[in-house]
């Protein structure tokens, strides 16, 4: 209304206000700004230096790089690569990939969310502290921590749990399994992500949730309403989006895990869409595996999945980054 | 009781005569107004030395008021005397903030809304909040606004519609908004919201209704509307707005509390008729208030 | 205080002792339950008493409010449970974690770890031969040069953001975010193409370190732009109006204030590239002497001792690889509790 008032009177055209900044401010501020651009300037290295190595093969490859499924270095007689029978596609690692990281966000969200209304509208204060800090201490726990402890203690206790699924549920396609080796499986690799990734969706969440506003939980008490009543009218409708994100994030995070993945998955190039089927990989985890024996046409191939990896990432992290800014200060 | 009871019968909780026999000489001796309006119902909410607290600060001290069912009753005072958290402690609002406690009794009907065991939502519902900025669920359109209460709750009604309008009319909305109920409560006025959240309040059939300074954040012209519809609801339920406008305690409220804090915590200084309160009161201080020496 | 001090505070809606003995003893009943069905039935295991226990909390708690307050308590009961399960679950793997690494690694501690390379030693060899110096000393050059590439650029980024919010502050803001999920291995394998084909040709100890910046600068960046958004707006106003130069106030007035919270930063940055493996595996080597030249030669690591034991795979060499976890795990928890005791000061003061 106050605005109809203003265009109404016609205000004067704005002064320009201009300071002339002195020598000392424009080198700080130069200095700063670049120094600020560095996030820009490395991601473009990224992607320009990988895509230059990587080149060669997606100009041969095309897009059956990302389609096919076969990986195979051939060598003619003389020791030298055979062009025609070198095949790189990266598509079963690809499904790999997105197989682990689905699990993982399957898993791992409804956990996180239920984690993080515990702690906004459950916990005892003090308790609150300490469970943050426990689970903000998981995310700072180095993937190769989860990686043995995955090995070595869930991994046992994973596949009783794959064996009931198969007996339970083995009806389901996903759950099927022929040779039955349940051993390094897509699904124990799903829960190891999973595991990775609850603390990150857990704080994002909790940083969503805290921010509903107070009069509408406010509102919704003074209706009578309970806790859980509350929670469901007032606080998953704002923060769903910002659960969306977080888990966006989580995804981000799963899908480029390398030596976690490497630990506990029995990396076999094959596409497998069996999630109890001991065998599998991701992009991350194949690099790791190819790069010790790969010569350098295969290393050259390396580099353009690990393109496609960076690529992914990002484009996931992005849409993460799109919806949290989003669902911050805004309505519903 | 239970609610659903209450749902189908109101004026029958408000008639319990008993209880304000019981009550009554409490009453009479502390706080009560002098000689109640013919169109009282009877006691319906009373305050018994009430205290409260944040963390170690006592915030409000030995707080005794009697609310008549079917009047108004404004309470005034300058900014931090405790107006806010005395009726927040009515309807245990009190309690969400971290560090709260409180003393005395709250009684509703004669029995102890605090007293263990007491269900605090079925406390909640019978005694509804308004508060000083409107805030309706902005997820929700303005039908699931109004019986929003009813989902929260579960309480099942048999014709939604009929209550939807009763509600909408009794907040003095339904003309305004009868042809655009699916349309989301963020997309009306402050002054719409604010009558939208007043007939969210009613979809459960309270029998008091708390305002905290509900027509603060609104225009002239939305809060003359939001005050005929108080005068139009006092005659079926009580009423306890809190407010900053002497002139609007004078035009809507049938009695008048004046609260005061010296730095401490807050006190109640007078209470009775709002005539007598403006016109005659009978402690400086209120006197000093009411004519705009301070405060 | 006249009245007052006869009415004592009280909180009549914490819940009775009544109360308490109700929900203890629902409690128990299910504990019982858990137990006697994973006796009964053939569902084993340790976690199968949680999922027991939970369930027939809900079930309990479902049907006593349910006849006591009727079904939207009933409910809000059933949501408490799931919730405090939910809470449960993903609290489990992390006590499971540290339990495992304390019981496992503390088999292979010995002082000889902080005195011993691997240089006369292969890990297989009896655990109190050989140690960890070569791998510390790497890890902790590693770190540091990393360090010094990063919080510079970091800290900048967090200032642009703070005090010049120029018209690059959304795409920057968005490029560090993207910038946190690139994975480790990506970071690897750039240096590699970047680096280490086109000029070194060699591992050594600061490739590594370049490709840890490239995980440490967002998270210093981030952390570093929370704490200066704390920094009380009147400080630089202050600043600005005593005339001083943007310059000056930002240097003397606004990253002194924030300086503890810039060194959790820097913590927390150290915190998560401490066990980043797989740059490390692909661009540092991993040597079994101690080499403190970060310019040439094979640097060995933790993570990468770690790995190289844990891959081995015999009984030493595991034995050997949950040690240095261990140490590795310390060495996290007291960074990350460093860290903690410091914003918790500052939050304070």
């Amino acid at each position: 209304m106050s605005q109809d008032l203003l265009s109404a009177v016609a205000p004067p055209a704005k002064r320009e206000i201009t300071t002339k900044p002195r020598f000392s401010d424009k080198v700080f501020r130069g200095v700063v700004t670049s120094g600020a651009l560095s996030s820009l300037f490395i991601l473009s290295l990224i992607f320009l230096f990988l895509a230059f190595q990587g080149f060669s093969v997606l100009r041969t490859e095309g897009f059956s790089f990302i389609t096919t499924s076969s990986w195979q270095v051939v060598l003619d007689d003389a020791g030298n690569i055979d062009p025609t029978a070198t095949v790189f596609g990266l598509g079963a690692m690809l499904v790999g990939t997105m197989l682990c990281a689905f699990i993982a966000i399957i898993v791992a969200v409804p956990i996180s969310v239920l984690s993080a209304l515990y702690l906004n509208f459950y916990a005892p204060a003090f308790l609150k502290k300490i469970m943050v800090a426990v689970v903000d201490l998981m995310a700072a726990f180095p993937s190769i921590l989860f990686g043995l402890w995955g090995f070595f203690i869930l991994m046992p206790s994973a596949e009783y749990w794959a064996k009931l699924l198969h007996h339970y549920l083995g009806f389901i396609p996903v759950f099927q399994l022929d040779p039955l080796v349940f051993t390094r499986s897509p699904f124990v690799a799903g829960l190891v992500l999973a595991i990775m990734v609850i603390p990150i969706v857990t704080s994002v969440s909790r940083e969503v949730f805290s921010q509903t506003p107070l009069d509408r939980i406010q509102a919704a008490y003074a209706l009578g309403a309970t806790r859980w009543s509350m929670i469901r009218a007032v606080v998953l409708p704002y923060g769903r989006s910002g659960i969306v994100g977080g888990a966006m994030l989580g995804l981000g995070r799963a899908m480029g895990e390398t030596v976690a993945v490497y630990t506990v998955l029995n990396v076999v190039y094959q596409v497998n869409w069996h999630v109890l089927l001991g065998a599998g990989g991701n992009v991350a985890s194949m690099i790791l595996l190819k790069f010790g024996e790969a010569g350098p046409q295969e290393i050259k191939a390396l580099m353009a999945a690990g393109l496609i990896l960076f690529l992914m990432t990002l484009v996931v992290n992005s849409i993460a980054d799109f919806i949290v800014a989003r669902s911050g200060g805004k309505g519903r | 009781m239970t609610t659903s009871e209450n749902q189908k019968d109101p004026e029958k909780n408000m008639q319990t005569p008993s209880v304000v026999s019981s009550l009554g000489s409490v009453a009479k001796t502390q706080s009560a107004p002098k000689s109640p309006g013919s169109q009282a119902l009877g006691v319906g909410l009373e305050a018994r030395g009430v205290h409260a607290w944040f963390g170690d600060r006592l915030v409000l001290e030995d707080m005794s008021l009697d609310f008549w069912s079917g009047t108004v009753t404004a309470l005034i005072g300058p900014s931090g005397c405790g107006k806010s958290t005395f009726i927040r402690t009515l309807n245990r609002m009190h309690e969400f903030i971290p560090g709260a406690a409180m003393a005395g009794s709250v009684l509703l009907n004669g029995q102890d809304v605090y007293a263990p065991g007491t269900d605090v939502t079925k406390i909640r519902l019978k005694i509804g909040m308004v508060f000083q900025k409107p805030n309706p669920f902005p997820s929700m359109t303005i039908s699931e606004n109004v019986l929003a209460g009813l989902k929260l709750a579960q309480i099942k009604v048999e014709n939604k519609d009929d209550l939807l309008q009763e509600c909408l009319e009794r907040a003095g909305l339904w003309n305004e908004v009868k042809d655009r109920l699916g349309a989301y409560g963020g997309s009306l006025s402050g002054g719409q919201q604010q009558r939208l959240c007043i007939a969210r309040s009613l979809a459960v059939r309270p029998e008091v209704l708390l305002m905290d300074e509900p027509c603060s954040a609104l225009d002239p012209g939305s809060t003359l509307k939001i005050e005929e519809t108080i005068s139009h609801l006092s005659s079926t339920m009580t009423i306890i707005i809190v407010t900053h406008n002497m002139q609007q305690a004078a035009r809507v409220s049938d009695y008048t509390a004046f609260f005061l804090s010296d730095g401490g915590p807050g006190k109640m200084v007078e209470v009775g008729p709002t005539g007598e309160i403006f016109s005659r009161p009978k402690d400086k201080r209120t006197e000093n208030y009411v004519t705009g020496r301070f405060g | 205080m006249s009245t007052a001090t006869l009415m004592k505070p009280q909180k009549p809606w914490q819940a009775s002792t009544q109360q308490r003995l109700i929900s203890a003893s629902v409690f128990l009943v299910a504990a019982a339950i858990s137990y006697g069905v994973v006796a009964a039935t053939p569902m084993k295991g340790k976690l199968a008493y949680v999922f027991v226990f939970f369930a027939s909390l809900s079930v309990l708690d479902f049907f006593f409010h349910l006849v006591t307050r009727g079904i939207s308590a009933a409910k809000d009961a059933v949501a408490r449970t799931v919730v405090a399960f939910g809470i449960c679950v993903a609290v489990l793997p992390i006590v499971s974690i540290l339990a495992t690494v304390f019981m496992r690694g503390y088999k292979g501690l010995h002082f000889g770890l902080f005195t011993h390379d691997m240089k006369l030693n292969s890990v297989s060899d009896p655990i109190a031969q050989g140690g960890l110096l070569h791998a510390l000393i790497g890890s902790t050059i590693l770190v540091l040069v990393a360090l010094v590439i990063s919080l510079p650029l970091g800290i900048l980024t967090a200032v642009y953001m703070t005090e010049i919010r120029g018209r690059f502050m959304r795409p920057i803001k968005f490029l560090v975010q993207a910038m946190s999920g690139v994975p480790s291995i990506v970071a690897g394998l750039f240096i590699l193409a970047a680096v280490v084909y086109p000029l070194t040709k060699s591992y050594s100890g600061f490739v590594g370190s370049l490709a840890l910046s490239i995980l440490m600068i967002p998270t210093i960046a981030r952390t570093s732009e929370e704490v200066l958004l704390l920094i009380p707006n009147d400080l630089r106003e202050a600043g600005v109006a005593l005339g001083g130069t943007q310059w000056r106030t930002v240097a003397m007035v606004v990253v002194p204030a924030a300086r503890s919270g810039l060194v959790t930063a820097m913590i927390l940055g150290i915190a998560r590239i401490a066990g980043e493996t797989a740059p490390v595996l692909l661009l540092s080597g991993g040597g079994d002497q101690v080499n403190a030249n970060p310019f040439s030669g094979p640097m060995g690591s933790l993570p990468f001792y770690i790995w190289k034991s844990y891959s081995v795979g015999t009984e030493e060499s595991i034995t050997r690889a949950w040690a240095a976890i261990l140490v590795l795990l310390v060495i996290v928890l007291v960074l990350f509790i460093s860290a903690r005791l410091l914003s918790e000061r500052r939050t304070n003061k």
